[in-house]
């Protein structure tokens, strides 16, 4: 089967200056990645690529072994994602907005599926209220049951848990962590918290510069370039204190 | 084209007209307020001109129709600037929906919001001025398809301006029928006006429809050739706006403009 994610010598230019610069990866079944990097790193220009609103300047994306950029349609069908700066519209309802998306998605027995989606992620007292009156962490929760309408398999999240309450943050990471073991899916992660990522990653890459600098285990990765933990890994490169990609620190 | 994601946004359109006083009586106020301003104008006119020309069929008919294609051209343009205001364009963009799928369900929004808009207009121009669309016989079927298919034209090219400059394009687009209105002829002969403004008269579909409709109460015959043309040129304008929506959405794709109009207001 192929990869549920695989990004080949992806590149985006911006007149002279590189967003996102040749970078390759992928993302295999049931395997959650992370993707971090500093602010203007390249994240979320990689994602808005994957999610085809984007137009790279050259490389690949394929989605399930179905090129995007020849087959759109059927790799969007597969993918689905939430993302703090995409809130779903706040003047509809929580029902009417999952309806409307699970019929772009063509999601079969669509009631059915919205029914599931409300009852995951713990909606149903908020079924009939507009989004745009919902707390932040609210419509965190309807952008992620959006999310998984489609059940898609290749799962984007930007930052999912940024606006949620320690505990609500939690719930949501092992929802996800369950989703991406059980189902037939990855996952591609974005978030500034280096703990969660810690806890819910297999694999994390680390962007600076539209470049990907290291990637690896996020539990071992720290150790290998002497640092106590991701955080630590995380300010270092911020700082581009690392210039290797698989080398020793410098 | 798939029916159902066209359908979706359809659905949105109409949930939000329902879920909104403010959407949902614009539908016929402004229409009502036409009709009876020149409703009463026509009887005034009628009072005081010669008892010739009869001003219901010529003028409230007219302005009727050229209401109806208002209507439709903002049912289309209203419809697109809702995923504008509510910031939705990476949502929808990064859907397998694809573009004619999208400007379908903006055409079935217009056609729902235009009808009630028509409907209330035959109502009130019928029972309270007396106007008879038998006037026009079976050439009112094209003069509405000719004023329907270029307001859906104009409708997608304001969308387009929208798409290519951002969420502050929209103040170009709600000047767009005023701008062609002195075009159209809607309340006078094309003969009115200089040679260069009847050029530009000649390129747009209702002209077409206006002169017919004079041509009509004066006791002439209209052309077959002459609504033709006029259908010709309206599903010509619908093919390139709809290539010129096409083309800027690749283009916003392109540039990351779609990305940024989603974090960009007014």
């Amino acid at each position: 089967m192929p990869n549920v994610l695989a990004v080949s010598n992806l590149r985006k230019l911006y007149g002279d200056m590189a967003a996102v610069d040749s970078i390759s990866f992928v993302v295999e079944r049931n395997e959650i990645v992370g993707l971090l990097g500093p602010n203007g790193a390249g994240k979320t220009t990689t994602i808005n690529m994957i999610l085809s609103v984007l137009e790279p300047t050259s490389g690949t994306i394929h989605i399930e072994g179905l090129d995007l950029a020849r087959y759109r349609r059927k790799a969007l069908a597969r993918t689905n994602f939430a993302a703090v700066y995409a809130p779903l519209p706040g003047n509809l309802t929580v029902y009417q907005n999952l309806r409307i998306f699970g019929m772009i998605y063509g999601v079969k027995r669509l009631k059915e599926r919205i029914e599931r989606m409300i009852e995951m992620f713990d909606l149903r007292a908020l079924r009939d209220t507009k989004c745009g009156v919902l707390s932040s962490g609210e419509q965190t929760r309807v952008c992620l049951a959006k999310a998984m309408i489609n059940q898609p398999t290749l799962l984007l999240l930007d930052e999912p848990t940024a606006s949620l309450d320690p505990a609500t943050a939690r719930d949501i990471r092992n929802q996800l962590r369950a989703i991406a073991a059980h189902g037939v899916g990855g996952v591609l992660w974005t978030s500034h918290n280096m703990y969660e990522v810690q806890d819910v990653c297999d694999r994390v890459l680390f962007l600076s510069h539209g470049k990907i600098l290291l990637q690896g285990n996020p539990k071992t990765l720290p150790g290998e370039y002497g640092k106590e933990n991701l955080e630590e890994l995380f300010i270092s490169i911020a700082h581009e204190k690392l210039t290797l990609e698989n080398g020793a620190p410098l | 084209m798939t029916f159902s994601p066209a359908a979706a946004i359809f659905l949105r359109q109409f949930y939000l007209v329902r879920g909104s006083i403010a959407r949902f009586l614009p539908l016929f106020i402004w229409v009502t307020v036409d009709m009876a301003l020149w409703g009463f104008m026509s009887r005034y006119l009628n009072q005081i001109a010669s008892a010739r020309y009869n001003f219901v069929p010529g003028l409230l008919g007219a302005v009727l129709l050229w209401d109806f294609f208002i209507r439709v051209m903002q049912g289309v343009t209203m419809a697109f600037l809702e995923d504008v205001w509510s910031r939705n364009f990476l949502n929808i963009f990064a859907t397998p929906l694809s573009i004619s799928d999208y400007l379908a369900g903006l055409i079935l929004s217009s056609i729902a919001t235009s009808s009630i808009g028509l409907v209330v207009m035959l109502i009130l121009s019928t029972t309270v001025f007396g106007l008879s669309f038998f006037v026009y016989g079976i050439l009112l079927l094209p003069f509405i398809l000719v004023l329907f298919l270029f307001g859906i034209a104009l409708g997608i090219v304001g969308s387009t301006i929208v798409l290519r400059y951002g969420p502050a394009g929209e103040w170009f687009v709600w000047p767009i029928p005023a701008l062609v209105s002195p075009f159209a002829g809607v309340f006078y002969p094309l003969s009115m006006l200089p040679a260069w403004m009847r050029g530009v008269s000649r390129l747009l579909p209702p002209s077409y429809v206006f002169e017919s409709i004079r041509t009509i109460l004066a006791g002439g015959k209209v052309p077959v050739g002459t609504l033709g043309l006029a259908v010709a040129l309206a599903v010509l304008y619908v093919v390139l706006a709809c290539l010129a929506f096409t083309w800027t959405y690749r283009l916003a794709v392109r540039t990351g403009l779609i990305a940024r109009y989603s974090a960009e207001s007014v």
